[in-house]
């Protein structure tokens, strides 16, 4: 009986089945359940959430190098972070089978941008495989840890988040056990530039066979059919070809670098005209011009931006048979997604919006606070560029500047730029915001937790002493939930001529251990409200308005995190038990 | 028939559409469909809208997971304001707008309580749309617990859909944690009483 998988969840049963021995990465979305699901049901995998894509990129390399089945798994701007390694890999070449998945995001559904990772294999000379549906997630991983072996090199296997997050039916299998590889400590292999000269012709020689074998890859599989129309796709396009235009002829292409000229040259031949249907930029499309064939048609009809669907590739193509929804005919209020009740970031972002500070934000939940009602995030780029962008808009001569990054964040790639700041005399105001969670993809462990990814205990990363010894003097960490005590050490670190860190620290509310404790909800005790509305103010979202205008508190949402008590004049908010 | 069928689960982040959405799907797997379900996570779980596709069919492949609006048999909303923002997915002749009469104002929008459009029951009955509209929350606190207003949903649902009741039965045993499975039935059995 078939399995109705993820297409994460297939991608993990995949790299089980091939008897895979490490997976290490770092959580994103569209790439995060990959390790979760390995955690969960296969952990002789060895899964491990790493400090960041480039420390997972290379303790897989290491592993792979040294014989045995190697799974990497991050988001596609992950891969920017573990681009060094990346680049450099292909030369020496691998000896067990090593794939990283690169989880691109058309759409950016969770992401800071559109980027089609296809350009930085091609740039890092390492083949892709890029499965349709969720049966080829697991078929592909499988083929690419195989194939990874045979021509030594290491492969990518590239998704979308249409592909990573669809369920189907998936056959599987059982694990088969790949035996170690070979591993000699060989400088003129794995060292300096002067032997890497010899290696670059070989880099060269493995895009050629690699090249020649993507001709017969079963993977790019032609389906010819008598109709003037013929479509070159790849990835979940496929799908979305198959449903709109079933009597087109189609090469659907599993293997997207190194691309098979001849069988792609063939294709167009038998084809007055061609259409180029794949999501993101035009990868196929350049190479297929390039090679001379003039009848196709791509980007111009189905664009570059955001994802594909059925209902976009019929408006492109202007077919009949469309189905004709109904218009509701009115613009609906949205509904943004904002931080959780009793959430620890709120009172920092309460604090920054009263302060009227530029804030330089990071990646993580905390970028909600760019929404009302606290608009208190002016950027937000990438993985640790608070700290950077921060210290740059101070030497731009703009004051009251302050960074905020998560902790998950902060150890990602917040620590360099913090001890460059301490190292070129700027002046900085941090906050690290501590819940001891990697929040926004689900609450995974990070060395700030002091547990690793199975639950077991392990070294806690001490924030402060880390700070400290970076030689930071002014290190301030405070309970985030005590709202004057932030503003009083945001105030102080502002103050600092120097390099200060705030560190607010609280668990995240999502975290299960936190979630399911049993916990006493507060209360408005009417006869002591004066309907002053400061409690409003806070925003919790569990503090409603009755028609006479008292607060009322939702008791099955309150967390009892006490700020709304804490602004409370008359003291009207107590906990329920106390005020019954 | 040749058919590919499609729903669309619509709701607000915590109320459990994905839930029924998979309940859904894997009653279809045992029932020999072939099935594909979509959905987007990330930020979307901090109380945003939610919407998860499922398409199944007898004979054919399905293809996309994704369905297009103007094609679902069935809409269903958790709640009313979700309902309305995907009711354009319904197929406008032939399905239907199954929604639980139940209103989650939206936590970080100005004016909401103003904005929000109560009447959307009426309205869609206006487009002449066959809309079905049963106070599933309200049953799920009767019953003990609001939260398994999915559940009653679900249970509506599946008068709606071409699944034997043991398939359903099957399908709730072995998916819910068994401390919740008895209530859960309960809640289901509601769901299918109240259309």
């Amino acid at each position: 009986m078939p399995e109705f998988l993820l297409g994460n969840e297939a991608i993990a049963r995949g790299a089980w089945e091939a008897g895979v021995k490490f997976v290490s990465g770092y959580p994103g979305t569209p790439s995060t359940e990959i390790i979760e699901t390995l955690v969960k049901r296969f952990p002789e995998t060895n899964p491990r959430w790493a400090a960041n894509e480039k420390v997972a990129f290379e303790e897989g390399m290491g592993v792979a190098i040294g014989g045995l089945r190697v799974l990497v798994t991050m988001k596609h701007v992950g891969l920017n972070v573990a681009a060094d390694a990346f680049m450099v890999f292909p030369y020496a070449g691998t000896n067990g089978g090593f794939v990283v998945v690169s989880a691109d995001d058309p759409g950016m559904h969770s992401s800071q941008n559109e980027q089609d990772n296809r350009y930085l294999a091609r740039m890092g000379k390492t083949p892709i495989l890029e499965p349709s549906d969720a049966q080829e997630c697991r078929d592909f991983t499988m083929a690419a840890l195989e194939l990874s072996e045979q021509f030594s090199s290491p492969f990518m296997l590239r998704t979308t988040t249409r592909l990573a997050h669809h369920k189907g039916l998936v056959e599987v299998g059982e694990r088969n056990e790949a035996s170690q590889k070979e591993f000699t400590a060989d400088p003129k292999r794995f060292s300096v530039p002067i032997y890497r000269r010899a290696l670059r012709p070989k880099v060269e020689c493995r895009i050629e066979a690699l090249t020649a074998y993507s001709e017969t890859c079963p993977f790019n599989r032609v389906e010819h059919a008598e109709n003037p129309i013929g479509v070159i796709t790849s990835g979940v396009a496929y799908q979305y070809v198959k449903e709109v235009m079933p009597a087109a002829g189609v090469l659907r292409l599993g293997m997207t670098f190194p691309l098979p000229p001849n069988l792609l040259r063939d294709f167009c031949a038998h084809y007055q005209t061609v259409y180029i249907v794949e999501e993101g930029e035009p990868f196929i499309e350049e190479y297929v011009l390039s090679l001379g064939v003039t009848n196709v048609v791509g980007k111009a009809l189905f664009g570059v931006m955001d994802e594909y669907s059925p209902a976009r590739l019929r408006q492109a193509l202007n077919l009949a048979d469309a189905p004709k929804p109904f218009s509701v005919g009115v613009n609906l209020m949205q509904r943004p997604p904002m931080m959780c009740v009793g959430c620890g970031h709120r009172t920092v972002f309460a604090a920054l919006r009263q302060l009227k500070v530029i804030v330089a934000g990071d990646i993580g939940c905390y970028t909600l606070g760019a929404l009302p009602p606290y608009e208190a995030e002016h950027t937000t780029f990438c993985m640790g560029a608070s700290i950077g962008t921060a210290v740059g808009l101070e030497r731009a001569g703009h004051k009251r500047v302050v960074a905020v990054i998560g902790d998950s964040t902060f150890i990602h790639s917040g620590i360099p730029p913090l001890i460059d700041a301490v190292y070129n005399g700027d002046r900085l105001t941090l906050i690290i915001l501590d819940n001891s969670a990697t929040g926004m993809t689900g609450g995974q462990p990070n060395p700030a937790a002091g547990k690793n990814v199975l639950g077991e205990a392990t070294h806690k990363l001490n924030l402060e002493a880390v700070c400290r010894a970076m030689g930071v003097e002014k290190v301030d960490a405070v309970d985030t939930w005590r709202r004057k005590e932030i503003v009083r050490a945001l105030n102080a670190a502002l103050a600092y001529e120097g390099v200060a860190v705030v560190i607010a620290r609280g668990p995240c509310q999502q975290l299960p251990e936190i979630k399911h404790q049993n916990r006493i909800p507060f209360t408005v005790d009417n006869e002591l409200c004066t309907r002053c509305e400061a409690c409003f103010k806070v925003w919790c979202p569990a503090i409603k308005k009755t028609e006479d205008g008292f607060p009322f508190i939702v008791a099955a949402e309150c967390v009892s995190c006490t700020v709304c008590a804490q602004v409370c004049q008359p003291d009207a908010i107590r906990l329920l038990e106390v005020a019954a | 028939m040749n058919k590919t069928h499609g729903l669309m689960f619509a709701g607000v982040g915590g109320q459990g559409a994905l839930l029924i959405a998979e309940l859904t799907s894997l009653a279809a797997v045992q029932e020999g469909y072939d099935v594909k379900q979509t959905e987007v996570h990330g930020v979307s779980q901090r109380g945003g809208s939610v919407e998860t596709h499922v398409r199944f069919s007898r004979f054919a492949k399905v293809r996309s997971p994704i369905v297009t609006p103007g094609e679902a048999d069935v809409v269903i909303g958790l709640e009313k304001l979700e309902a309305l923002r995907f009711a354009h997915f319904v197929q406008p002749e032939t399905g239907v707008i199954l929604v639980n009469d139940y209103e989650i104002i939206p936590g970080s929008v100005t004016d909401a309580e103003k904005l929000y459009p109560h009447e959307t029951i009426e309205f869609l009955r206006s487009k002449n749309l066959r809309v079905m509209a049963l106070p599933a929350s309200q049953i799920a606190k009767t019953l003990g617990d609001g939260r398994m207003a999915n559940v009653v949903l679900l249970g509506a649902l599946s008068t709606l859909l071409p699944f034997q009741p043991a398939t359903w039965q099957k399908t709730l045993s072995f998916r819910l944690p068994s401390k919740y499975l008895e209530a859960n039935q309960r809640a289901f059995e509601a769901g299918r009483k109240a259309i």
